[in-house]
Order: C-alpha cells, then structure tokens, then sequence
C-alpha cells in the first residue's frame, strides 16, 4: 500500500462531469468532502446524487474533470481507493441467502481483514449493530433496519476512512433510522468521513454539511443551518383554523409571495418570498379565530424556496371529476369498514385484528414500518386477497364477494404505478378506459378531462415510461379514477419520490378528498401522515393508535417535548407497544 | 487473493446450495431430460398400425401374415378389401397398407417382380420411410424363409445383407443420450451462469462487490470455478444415468470424456459469463442465453438433426454452436471409442470458441458499472 499524500480533504471533486446519452447526469460539481464529518447529498429523483456516489467509489469515471479520494483518482487507482472506502450501495448489497454471519465473513475476506483480527471485530460491529442474536438468520429474512445495519457492517469491515452510504434510509422505518444515524455518529467520533444520500430532508438537517444537488448542479454546499437561516422570518403557520384547512392551504398557495403551502397537522405551514408581508388570516377565510404566526424555519423550508422558482404558475385546480353516485343508504359514516380483519401466510401473521372506519370525504392514512401489514390490509379492503378472518367492506359491501359493479366504486393505484411503459400516454387512458367497460362518446369524453385535469397534453403521445416522474404519477392517478370511483385506495403513492413532486401529488389528492371523494393511503413518510384526517398506526400487523395527526401527537406531549414531530409520535407509540408486548409475553412465559 | 477467491467460490455454492432454481437446473432437470429421451421420444417406429389386405387367404399368405405379425414394428389389422382400410390410411390410423395378391405364391417363387402392394403414409416423411424399410425387410426375410422350407434357390438375383456398426440395434436412444449431454451442460455453462450473473447486478450485490478491492480476474474466477465444478457434477450424473439405467455403451476412456466435456464448460461458461457482460437483468440474460446457447445447441449441433443434410449455409453457422464440437465428441467416444481423429479437431474448435468469449469478457469487464 502507497503511502497516501497528506492532505486535509478526504475527497475532492473538480469539475466533474458525467453524461448518460444525452442527459448530464452529473454537471460540472466541484465540491470538498471533509473528514470527521456527515456530508449529506439531498436533491429530488435524478439530481444526480447516486452517480456522484459511484464516482468517488470509482465504479464510474467521469467524463471532465478530476476526483481524488484520499489522495488517490478512483479511476486510475481504483485498487487504493477500495481499500479506503467503505461503499452501501441502495438496497444494501447484501446475498439474500446468505445469512449475517456468511455475508459478513465474504466481505471479511474480500476487504483482507485478518483470521486473528476477525473475531474481535465480528463481535464489536454485531454488537455495534445489534445483530448479535441474528448471527444464523438469513439475510434475506432480515427486516429492512436489520438489513441496512448489515449492509453498514459490511461496508465497515474495511475500516475505511471514507464511507459511501447511497439512500440508506430508503425504505426503512423511523426507529430503524435514529439507530442508523446514532450508528453513524460513533463513527465520525472516530474520524470517518461519511457522504450519505437521502430523500428525507429531515436527515438533511443532521448532517454536518449538504451539497444540495438537482439536475446533475451543485444548487448549495454548506451546512445545513445556513441554507435554514436563508429562509428565516419567511417562515409562518396559520394556527386556530376554522372551516376545512385544506381549502385554506389552497387559498393561501394562490396568494401572491406565498412560496409553499402545506398541511401541517391542524395547521397550514406556509413559506413566503423574500419581502413578502404575510397574508391576513381573513384572506385566507380561516375562520375568525385563525391567526398567522411565525415559526422556526426549516431545512426544507429552504429547499423548497431554492428549487422552486417563486412566480411559478400555480397548480391547476382539478375540475369536477366525475364520481359514481354513491348510493343513498350507504351510511357515509362507514364509506370503508375493516371489521376485526385478519391475515395469515402460513405460520406469519401479516395483519392482526385489524379494525377501523373511514368516513366520506376524508383521507385516512395508514402508516407502519415496512412489513407492517399495511398493503396486506389494503388489499383485503380491495378485494384482492381474501382476510382469514373478519371482514372488509367498501360502501357496505364485501368485495371478497360482490360482483363487478361493487368494484366499479374503487380506484387502486399501487406503489409501482402499474402503467403499461411501452405504451404511449393516451394509449394507457384508452387502455384503462377500456377495462373498466367505457366506450364511445362516453370513453372519449373521459379521456378529455382527464388529458385536461392532470395537464397531460403535451405527453400524449410519448411512452409512459419516458415520463418525468411527476407526470407517472398523474397518469397513474388518472387511469385508478377514470371509471369514476367514490373510495381511492393509494398504496405508498409517493415512495421514491422526491419534496417537490410529492406536493404537486398531494394537492392533487387534495383536490379530490375536497370533492368528496374518500382516500386511503398507506406511507412511511411522516411528514406525509400530517396531510391526512385521520391515521391508523400499524405495527407488526396490529394496529396500535389511531386518532387525527394532533392528537397521536399531544400522546407525546411532555414537559421536555413541547413540540413534538410525528416521527417522535410514531417512535413512541412503536416502542410503548414493544415494550407492552415484552412484558406480556415475560408475564405468560 | 487466494483468500479472496476462496472466498467468492464459497458464497456461490452456499447460493447454489440454498437457491432451489439453481438445483433444479443442475440436477433436476439433467434428470427430468434424460427420462424423456431415454424412455420417451424415441427416432424409432414400433408398434406402428398396419393395414394388410389379403385378398385370398392361403397357406402362403398366412405365412406372410405371420411375419407381419410377429414383427416387433408392426400391430396388424387385416381386411379383405383395400377399401375397408383406405379410410384408416386417410385418418392417420394406419402408417401404411400391404395388399397381398390372391396368387402371392405363384408369382414370387417364379422370381417375378415383387407382387405385393405397399401404401405408405407420407405425411410423416421420417416415419414413412421407417415403414417402407420395414415392409421391404418383413417381406425379403419371408422370402428367404419360404425358399428354404421348399429347399429351392431363392431366386432374386442379389440379396441384400446390412449390417449396422457401432449401434447394431440402430436404438436412437444411444445416440439421443450422449448428445443430451451436451444440451445439460450448455443449460449450466450458459443459462445458469449467465443468470446468476444478472441476479447479482439486479441485486445490487455487483456494485458492493465492485467497491471492495477484489479484482476483475477474481470476481471472473469466482463465477467460473463453481459452476465449472457443478458443470462436471451434473456431467458425472448424466453419464452415470446414460450407461447404467438406459444401457448406453461407453466405449471410449472415461479420461477423454472428462477432458472434452472440461473444454466444452469452459465454451460454455465463457458464453454464459459474456452475455452477462451484456444483459444485467435476469429476464433479457435468460432470454439471450436461451436463443444464442441452449435453441443452436438443440437444434445446430447435430444431436437431433443431421448437420449434413442441412443447407449449406445453415451448415456454416453450425460451426459457430460449441455444442457441435462437443456432440460429435460424445457421440464418438460414446459409441466408437477414443478416435483422436475425430476428437482433436472438435476439440480446437471448442478451444477457439472459449477463447473469444473469454477473452471479450475480459475486455468488457471491469470494475466499472458503465
């Protein structure tokens, strides 16, 4: 091993380039990745985060431009710098049928670690990840939070100096994450330089410095608190409303210098351009109460106002969609029922006595860890698979057994947009139009308004697959509603999806639950779960809360914890559940 | 490096081990082929339906009758007139119909032209031509039979005496196995490498193995030892099935065999490892592996079809298929013996596939993703 040059920087990035076709993936970034430190790359889908990440692990090479890692081009010397850095790839990179003790032993050997040296440090980085008593599970078997701690053991068998963890959050459940960021603290206490991709921009703000990247741009590099404080005093919340808080989110994202609107539980956050004069709560017919009041900013207060130009047109408001006439002895108390629903595969109990009521018009989220039950709950509502025991109806009636037109009242868009991508957008409408028995003037009548509602026009005629995310994601929307349903049932819309299309998502659903339309929704994000009505939290298959995104949060409420985020909510409830569960089973043991 | 290699060939097999579609592969579906050629399909006719109308029953013409009868090829149904079992002929149900004249005996052993009649069913030209020669040699045995029990000269003037070598009994079973073989170990050289190879990119388990610091040689090596080894297990299966539940003979040396067949995976895998350099999911990897490897080495590698009755220009791309070489081989040492004549040729054959492929591979991997 060459003796490295001394020099400050881990990492140094000049200039770099990189294009695929025609698209610069990576455009011209110059940035410094200082040791003992957490860089986070934040940016939307394609920003160009994960190729900055396999240039400097040198499983690319740039174009223009020059990358050292610890002194070392990972083009050229692509042996020395694997031997300095520690690499995650998304989805962990680990052998599913391998178990912990396997995987960890391959990349034991392929990093050199030595036999003497190998069982001290299996032992310090399964008891540094927890995974002690897994040792023999598969890991395949694992959960996600256990899987990305493995993945992190891996990587870290090479005692790196430089760690490239690419979205290691991705998928992963609140709890799962704390561990992984306290996990990676420890590791720059010893000096690590960490460079961390994310979606969260929660996780933004824990990061000691961010290159905020979109479209292949460096758009900021700095610490996160500085590209917060650009925003400060812009930041407002209209507390105390009276009357539908998502009309007031509508008007108030009309109002000339308002920059971002969104539901923030019981309130509306709002961001404002610079020198603007907030609006009066009677603006914004919030109701006499209503008042406009400053709050903290927040990092993705910041990155909303830099990505987002501020005389953007605003979104177009949906026109009246059509809707199937909700029959008149439904009770709208109950448009959804889930009655004591069950579930099992074999042995596994995926969903646990599940029960709840979802109302007309609202949106009701399911929230839970990966692997909770929520899609299996939601495809039992469906109709999709049938419930071991209980029962799920949808306007009364049990789709497990009604006929055709039973299911004529429900949309169902689920996580992987289910469009065909070789087809061109108005060839999925007609497509989607066809199945659910429209033709005619009737078909093409539809097929208009929807073109219409979701601003598709200019994508007619292009591949499904060809399309900005933002753009699936309507037309996905588009095609799970054509028939007109009055319940919409959403399994993980916005997964992958980056702040600013997920908005753009959420006015849309917005829009509709407005109209009346009922919405069920499943997600992991949390910031997501304040735009819901009502929520149900699942875990390990049962449902352990439910109530409005205030109240779960006043559950939390404490002296030390004024004002508590739903992630802290969530965390809460999960763990005083665990923890009941422990006891139950030591006392019946 | 040596630990590193050990390393990689270790996770694979723990993979092989506990992936059931890679078992079923290696091992199942040897087995699951080789039942199905060695018992089912068969090249020869037996059993086949005929017709023989026998116009005037005589002493001589149950005779004939007889011989037809007791063939192990034929199951015979017997008519007065031919119209009765034209209709069968027209179905399908009768391969062929033998019309024996009234004055059968007359005519033959006076050595005039052959006077029995045959209508054979052409649709099937394989079967049809299996027919015709089955008739002809029911029928020249009879008459010799007949000649002898009247102790007169048979009167045709040449008589025909085939004798087959190598495959006496002309079972295309014998030479329907050992060119299974080849099929088998294209299926793992090919298709079983090429998608565990996509697996690992579709996994993400590529890139996290491309950062730490083993090289290309051994990430290569990793792949290639494992399935060569599994290559030569399922051969050993293959081989022990082919000469001991179906009777295969197998009259060249065993060392040769094991030599041939090593020569072959190493074309094989080297295929299976470049179209993995060129497809990373496992659908498209499948899909090539299944067009440009296991369909040629079916269909072009002269283990069903004779390469020499194929067009000409089909004949050329038949020297692009390694499993050409490769059937020749086996077919050679399974039923003549070690004829190096034969052998080294499709041996160097095989050698400048390996070759090219390997050395593409090489050129093409590195410790890159693009």
């Amino acid at each position: 091993m060459a003796a490295a040059p001394t020099t400050p920087d881990l990492a140094t990035l000049n200039n770099v380039t990189r294009r695929f076709g025609a698209v610069n993936a990576v455009d011209g970034v110059s940035a410094v990745i200082a040791p003992a430190q957490v860089t986070g790359l934040v940016g939307p889908d394609g920003a160009g985060k994960s190729t900055l990440m396999r240039l400097m692990a040198g499983l690319l090479l740039p174009d223009r431009g020059k990358i050292t890692v610890d002194g070392f081009d990972p083009g050229a010397e692509a042996a020395a710098v694997h031997e300095r850095i520690g690499y995650m790839p998304q989805q962990f990179g680990l052998y599913e049928d391998l178990t912990v003790a396997e995987n960890l032993a391959l990349y034991a050997d392929l990093h050199g670690v030595e036999a003497g040296a190998r069982a001290d440090k299996f032992a310090r980085l399964l008891h540094f990840t927890a995974l002690e008593p897994f040792t023999a599970r598969l890991a395949g078997r694992l959960s996600g939070g256990m899987k990305q701690k493995l993945g992190l053991a891996c990587a870290l068998l090479s005692r790196p100096r430089l760690l490239l963890l690419d979205e290691p959050s991705a998928g992963v459940d609140p709890i799962s994450r704390r561990e992984l960021w306290s996990m990676v603290y420890d590791l720059v206490d010893q000096g690590l330089g960490v460079v961390l991709s994310t979606a969260y921009l929660d996780e933004a703000e824990r990061c000691q410095s961010v290159l905020l990247m979109d479209a292949g741009r460096v758009l900021y590099d700095g610490p996160p608190s500085e590209l917060t404080t650009t925003v400060a005093g812009r930041t407002f919340a209209v507390r105390n409303i009276g009357g539908d808080r998502r009309r007031v989110r509508d008007r108030a994202a009309d109002q000339p210098g308002v920059i971002d609107a969104l539901i923030q539980g019981d309130a509306v956050r709002l961001v404002l351009a610079e020198d603007a004069a907030p609006p009066a709560p009677e603006t914004l017919e919030a109701g006499p109460a209503a008042s406009v009041e400053p709050v903290a900013p927040r990092f993705e207060d910041a990155f909303c106002a830099l990505l987002r130009p501020p005389d953007q047109a605003p979104l177009p408001q949906l026109p009246q969609l059509p809707q199937s006439a909700t029959p008149l002895n439904v009770d709208a108390q109950a448009m959804v029922e889930a009655l004591d629903l069950s579930r099992q595969f074999g042995d596994f109990t995926a969903v646990d006595h599940v029960g709840f009521r979802v109302r007309r018009g609202e949106i009701y989220g399911l929230l839970g860890p990966n692997g909770a039950g929520k899609s299996t709950t939601f495809k039992m509502l469906c109709g999709l698979l049938p419930p071991s025991a209980g029962a799920a109806r949808v306007t009364g009636i049990d789709l497990a057994t009604a006929g055709p037109t039973a299911r004529q009242r429900i949309g169902y868009m689920s996580q992987k947009f289910s469009l065909y991508g070789m087809l061109s957008v108005a060839q999925n409408l007609e497509f989607f139009a066809g199945i659910y028995g429209l033709r005619g003037t009737a078909k093409r009548e539809i097929i208009r308004r929807m073109v219409e509602a979701f601003s598709l026009q200019p994508y007619l005629r292009g591949n499904a697959e060809a399309l900005p995310l933002g753009f699936k994601q309507r037309l996905a929307l588009a095609c799970a509603m054509m028939h007109g349903p009055s319940i919409l049932f959403l399994d993980e819309p916005t997964s992958g999806v980056d702040p600013l299309t997920r908005r753009e998502f959420w006015a849309h659903i917005n829009a509709m639950a407005g109209a009346g339309m009922t919405i069920l929704v499943t997600t992991h994000f949390l910031d997501e779960a304040e735009y819901c009505d009502r929520l149900g939290l699942i875990h390990a298959g049962a449902l352990i809360a439910e109530g409005s995104p205030e109240a779960l949060k006043a559950r939390v409420r404490r002296a030390g914890q004024a004002d508590p985020t739903m992630e802290d909510a969530f965390i809460h409830l999960v763990e005083n559940h665990t923890h009941a569960d422990n006891k139950r089973t030591e006392a019946t043991s | 490096m040596m630990r590193r290699l050990r390393a990689l060939i270790r996770k694979e097999f723990l993979q092989v081990v506990r992936d059931p579609s890679s078992i079923a592969i290696a091992f199942v579906m040897p087995v699951v082929l080789l039942l199905l050629f060695g018992y089912g399909v068969s090249l020869d006719a037996t059993n086949v339906r005929l017709g023989v109308v026998v116009e005037r029953a005589t002493p001589d013409t149950q005779s004939l009758l007889d011989a037809f009868s007791n063939s192990r090829y034929f199951r015979v149904d017997v008519a007065r007139h031919r119209a009765d079992l034209e209709y069968g002929l027209v179905a399908g149900q009768y391969k062929g119909i033998v019309v024996v004249p009234a004055d059968l005996n007359v005519r033959a052993l006076q050595g005039q032209t052959a006077p029995i009649q045959v209508i054979v069913d052409g649709s099937d030209p394989n079967t049809g031509a299996l027919v015709k020669g089955y008739v002809q040699g029911v029928w020249q045995t009879w008459l010799a039979h007949e000649a002898m029990v009247r102790g007169r000269p048979l009167t045709a003037p040449v008589t025909l005496e085939t004798r087959v070598w190598y495959n006496p009994e002309v079972a295309s079973r014998n030479f329907l196995v050992p060119g299974l073989v080849a099929i088998i170990m294209t299926l793992i050289g090919t298709l079983l490498t090429a998608l565990v190879v996509a697996r690992e990119w579709e996994r993400g388990t590529m890139e996290a193995l491309m950062s730490t610091p083993a090289t290309v040689v051994e990430l290569l090596a990793g792949k290639l030892i494992p399935y060569f080894v599994l290559g030569l297990g399922s051969m050993a299966l293959s081989v022990a099935m082919a000469t001991m539940l179906f009777e295969v003979p197998l009259r060249g040396s065993l060392l040769a065999l094991t030599g041939v067949s090593a020569v072959f995976l190493a074309a094989a895998l080297s295929m299976g490892l470049f179209i993995s350099t060129i497809a990373r999911n496992q659908f498209v990897a499948g899909q090539v592996a299944l067009i440009a490897a296991f369909l040629p080495a079916f269909i072009l590698s002269g283990f069903v079809f004779e390469i020499s009755s194929m067009p000409t220009v089909v004949q050329w791309i038949t020297y692009l298929v390694p499993a050409r070489y490769f059937v020749a081989c086996l077919q050679t040492l399974f039923l003549t013996g070690t004829v190096g004549a034969v052998l080294w040729p499709n041996i160097l054959g095989m050698v400048a596939i390996a070759t090219v492929f390997l050395g593409l591979t090489a050129r093409r991997t590195r410790k890159r993703l693009d």
